[in-house]
């Protein structure tokens, strides 16, 4: 039985069984790659989008289980058109290897959407759960920062 | 076709070839005097591009492995300073796998070379392997030789295109070449009209490239600046193509189970259950492992698992205890090497104290982001292999044996790589998804390994211990006399890569023990290697990983031990001996404002190592918080000699400290009945934001050659952390992961 999702504003209708992670939907049946797989176990974060504007582990929500629109890395901003925490990874040079910050910037957008002006401590508590095996952790939060000055100005 | 230039170098060629509607600028290899038996046969290998100008645009070939040190931004700009380019204007692409690209993978194309001394191979060949595992440093600006190549010949392609194109619009001005400009992707004429690069791409095609002369670095625009990497954008956007991230048309999905026990065999299975489950199209026996091929990835990891598995022995110790004997034992034979010997070590010096201390670490996974993938199609007579690797030509030929095909008729595609830390050198990924995609001829499959399965089938880095004796005497180190003990990557590798058993004195086993810049009268430092199978690897900054550790905080022992400042202690001894490393010292100490005294919960510890060319010296300070303790600051001075790239220097040097520190703090894997038993990151985890240290970088540019960047920054920062702790609590620590002996916040 196929069931339908909305995903970056688009209806999709989904023929995969109902225990399938949402994670594995986006992946490898509609095409979405820019949301990554690292442990399959909720621990690193590679694989954060947001549901309703909140964000979650994909590998961990069961297709059966999505509560509401989805939202992935590629939804919030592409390369023309960048969202300004896409802008400040730029400005900020914070990729390395690169493979957690589809992760790390969608963890980030919801803690703005959240709390316009996290302190070091907010930041901490909100990202720990994103690994980045690259340390690219002091970009991190300068980027996040400055996006949330920036978010402030607009 | 093609017409080839001056002899820039001399194993290099810079050449032009006209192509349709342009023209490639590049690479021909020739054969160096028959004294290395490593290089190819007489004659040219096909032209490799660095530069492709068409009516395209312009396109510059980066083909090193870009996991996140920057190689591909610095790469390009090498060829962009000489050209005239701006690196937002022009495509970097990877290219594909080919000879004259690897200077370092000559091996790929040497082998099974005739007429060669087998000794001198086999040291070449290590040599080679060794800079395979340093991959990971930037390698443009790296201290081995091909990095210097590189650093020069990218310049030459760039200004032998950047001529070519004069010459040609010249030609077509009816002007003199020294009367036009190069900019911006253009040819200025005299009258200030623009030629754009791609007009002039077809005539300079059949345009004799001209002499060139390198620019002088007074001169540069883009060298030496903080240059927007070319993959920034992707890699914030989700649209940078990973290995797991490619879509061939029809593509399949698979995971894989290989023999948890590693090595051993398969005596059989069941996968009656496996092949009943949704999506699964087949279960495939890899003789030493099973795969599932199915609709979706999680499908296929779900059914791989349901496969019931009669698993052979492990051909080592079945658990750690009885492995680290192993190791020990290692120090009873005879030394493998003693590549330092200086003055009289078997006496101590009369008056002097004699202080001598054991070390043990564990070993370590690469743990990338990306677990290990790849993806294959194999149509019986050709296949194409998808993957992110830090070896293209190692990794065709060894999925050309698999699939027992012509090397010609395999073609590699190099993704970026979501982490590689010397894990991507490795071969394995490749030949499994090629063995998976051989079951499934005409359809592309993707075999992607479950966290499990990446963590537990690593080549890990080995498992150390070090006996140490040294003495003190007036305030001063008088004599060190240290062994390490640890399985042989190198010799390991050897045998992987070529089939032939590796051997000679493994000088991988001792960097960062035998090569370290402290002017002591007595100093002998030998390698011991222990005769175990458990797979072992390069690991980012390989054998000074734990020799890093050993060395300093043996110094830190001694320091102490002769009642002296242990930054001070070290400063004198580098002073003596090698400017650069005790500037490196000197940095820190003022960056820090070190006193030798901290308040009472904090504690400061130092570390200096010198590895691939650069000096690294680091200070930690930690700091106790109601009994946890928080690794809270860091201050860290290298010497490059050069930083083509400054912010990308910065960066590796504190990624480099992080993925270190996480080592120290946490990283360890064990073994019970022959099986790992670390699963995920939950059991391997490394540092996160809230418990990386707010960090300071100092880049010093006085070194007299250019030394590598990407992973100096991992050694000097395990001892530092273990003596800021000693200094913190007045335990030392001489064994990692240090979570084992101290309350440290994770």
């Amino acid at each position: 039985m196929a069931t339908a999702l909305k995903i970056n504003g688009k209806q999709h209708q989904v023929d995969l069984p109902d225990d399938v992670p949402l994670l594995w939907v986006l992946r490898d049946e509609v095409g979405l790659t820019g949301t990554k797989f690292g442990c399959g176990v909720a621990a690193c974060g590679a694989c954060t989008v947001h549901i309703d504007g909140e964000a979650v582990r994909s590998c961990q929500v069961a297709l059966s289980d999505v509560w509401g629109d989805v939202t992935t890395i590629e939804g919030i901003g592409t390369p023309d058109s960048m969202a300004a925490i896409q802008q400040a990874w730029v400005d900020h040079q914070v990729a390395q290897c690169g493979y957690c910050q589809s992760g790390q910037i969608m963890q980030a957008a919801a803690l703005l959407a959240e709390n316009p002006a996290p302190s070091d401590t907010d930041i901490d508590d909100a990202m720990q759960g994103n690994l980045c095996r690259c340390g690219t952790y002091p970009r991190i939060r300068a980027a996040i920062h400055d996006a949330a000055s920036k978010l402030k100005e607009a | 076709m093609a017409s080839v230039g001056k002899i820039l170098r001399r194993t290099f060629l810079i050449g032009s070839a006209a192509i349709v509607g342009g023209v490639a600028f590049g690479a021909y290899y020739v054969s160096r005097p028959a004294a290395n038996p490593l290089k190819p046969a007489e004659g040219e290998t096909a032209l490799s591009p660095f530069v492709l100008i068409d009516q395209n645009g312009v396109t510059l070939f980066a083909p090193r492995a870009e996991m996140g040190q920057g190689v591909m931004t610095t790469w390009a700009a090498l060829i962009a300073e000489e050209l005239d380019v701006e690196l937002d204007q022009i495509r970097v692409l990877h290219g594909p796998a080919a000879a004259a690209y690897y200077n370092s993978a000559l091996i790929g194309e040497g082998l099974p070379n005739k007429g060669y001394d087998i000794s001198n191979f086999q040291q070449n060949l290590g040599e080679a392997l060794g800079v395979l595992g340093r991959t990971l440093s930037l390698q443009v600006t790296g201290g081995s030789t091909s990095m210097k190549d590189g650093f020069e010949r990218m310049r030459e392609a760039g200004a032998t295109a950047r001529e070519t194109l004069k010459q040609a619009a010249a030609d077509r001005l009816g002007v003199d070449r020294s009367q036009l400009k190069t900019e911006n992707g253009a040819v200025i004429a005299p009258d200030g009209m623009r030629i754009p690069y791609p007009e002039l791409a077809e005539a300079a095609g059949q345009t004799e490239p001209p002499e060139v002369e390198l620019r002088d670095p007074s001169n540069w625009r883009l060298l030496g600046q903080n240059l927007p990497r070319v993959d920034v954008v992707g890699k914030s956007t989700g649209t940078a193509e990973f290995g797991i991230d490619v879509r061939p048309e029809g593509l399949k999905f698979a995971s894989v189970r290989i023999n948890p026990k590693l090595g051993g065999e398969m005596k059989g299975f069941d996968a009656s259950a496996a092949e009943q489950m949704p999506g699964v199209e087949k279960v495939v026996d890899l003789g030493n492992g099973v795969a599932a091929i199915a609709s979706n990835t999680w499908l296929a990891i779900q059914a791989v698992e349901a496969i019931d598995v009669d698993w052979g022995d492990a051909p080592y110790p079945p658990d750690t205890d009885a492995i680290f004997t192993e190791i020990a034992k290692a120090f009873d034979a005879s030394p493998n090497s003693t590549m330092r010997d200086d003055g009289d070590a078997d006496a101590l010096p009369a008056g002097a104290t004699e202080i001598t201390a054991e070390y043990t670490v564990p070993y370590l996974a690469h743990s990338t982001m990306e677990p290990m993938n790849a993806t294959a199609l194999f149509t019986g007579s050709a296949l194409e292999l998808w993957c992110g690797n830090q070896a293209p030509t190692l990794v065709q030929i060894r999925a050309a044996n698999t699939a027992n095909l012509d090397k010609e008729a395999v073609q590699i595609h190099t993704t970026y790589l979501g982490g590689g830390f010397g894990r991507r050198g490795e071969l394995d990924f490749g030949e499994i998804a090629t063995k998976v995609a051989m079951a499934m001829p005409g359809v592309p499959v993707q075999t992607t390994w479950s966290r499990e399965e990446d963590m537990r089938h690593d080549y890990y880095r080995p498992g150390a211990m070090a006996r140490m004796r040294g003495a003190v005497k007036d305030g001063q180190a008088v004599l060190i006399d240290g062994k390490v003990a640890a399985q042989s990557c190198t010799q390991q590798a050897v045998q992987r890569y070529t089939g032939i058993p590796g051997g000679g004195p493994d000088k991988v086993l001792v960097e960062g023990f035998f090569n370290q810049p402290y002017a002591v009268p007595n100093y002998r430092m030998s390698g011991h290697i222990a005769n175990l199978d458990i797979p072992v690897g390069f690991w980012r900054s390989v054998g000074n990983s734990h020799n890093g550790f050993f060395h300093e905080t043996f110094m830190d022992e001694m320091a102490h031990a002769a009642g002296r400042d242990p930054l001070e202690f070290r400063l004198e001894l580098a002073e003596a001996e090698h400017a650069p490393s005790a500037g490196c010292l000197q940095a820190v100490k003022e960056m820090s404002g070190w006193t030798g005294n901290t308040p009472n919960g904090v504690g400061r510890g130092v570390a200096m190592t010198y590895s691939f060319g650069t000096p690294v010296a680091q200070v930690i300070e930690v700091v106790d918080e109601d009994g946890t303790i928080r690794i809270a600051r860091a201050w860290i001075a290298c010497d490059v000699g050069l930083a083509l790239d400054p912010g990308t220097v910065e960066a590796q040097m504190f990624g480099g400290m992080i993925y270190g520190l996480s080592a120290a703090v946490m990283g360890e894997i064990t073994f019970s009945d022959g099986e790992v038993e670390q699963y995920n990151f939950p059991d391997y985890d490394a540092l996160r934001i809230h418990n990386a240290p707010v960090t300071e970088v100092k880049i010093l540019e006085t070194n007299h050659h250019m030394g590598g960047v990407g992973e100096p920054g991992t050694p000097p920062s395990m001892p530092a952390l273990g003596n800021a702790l000693f200094d913190l609590t007045g335990e030392r620590a001489r064994a990692l992961p240090l979570i084992n002996q101290f309350n440290l916040l994770v």
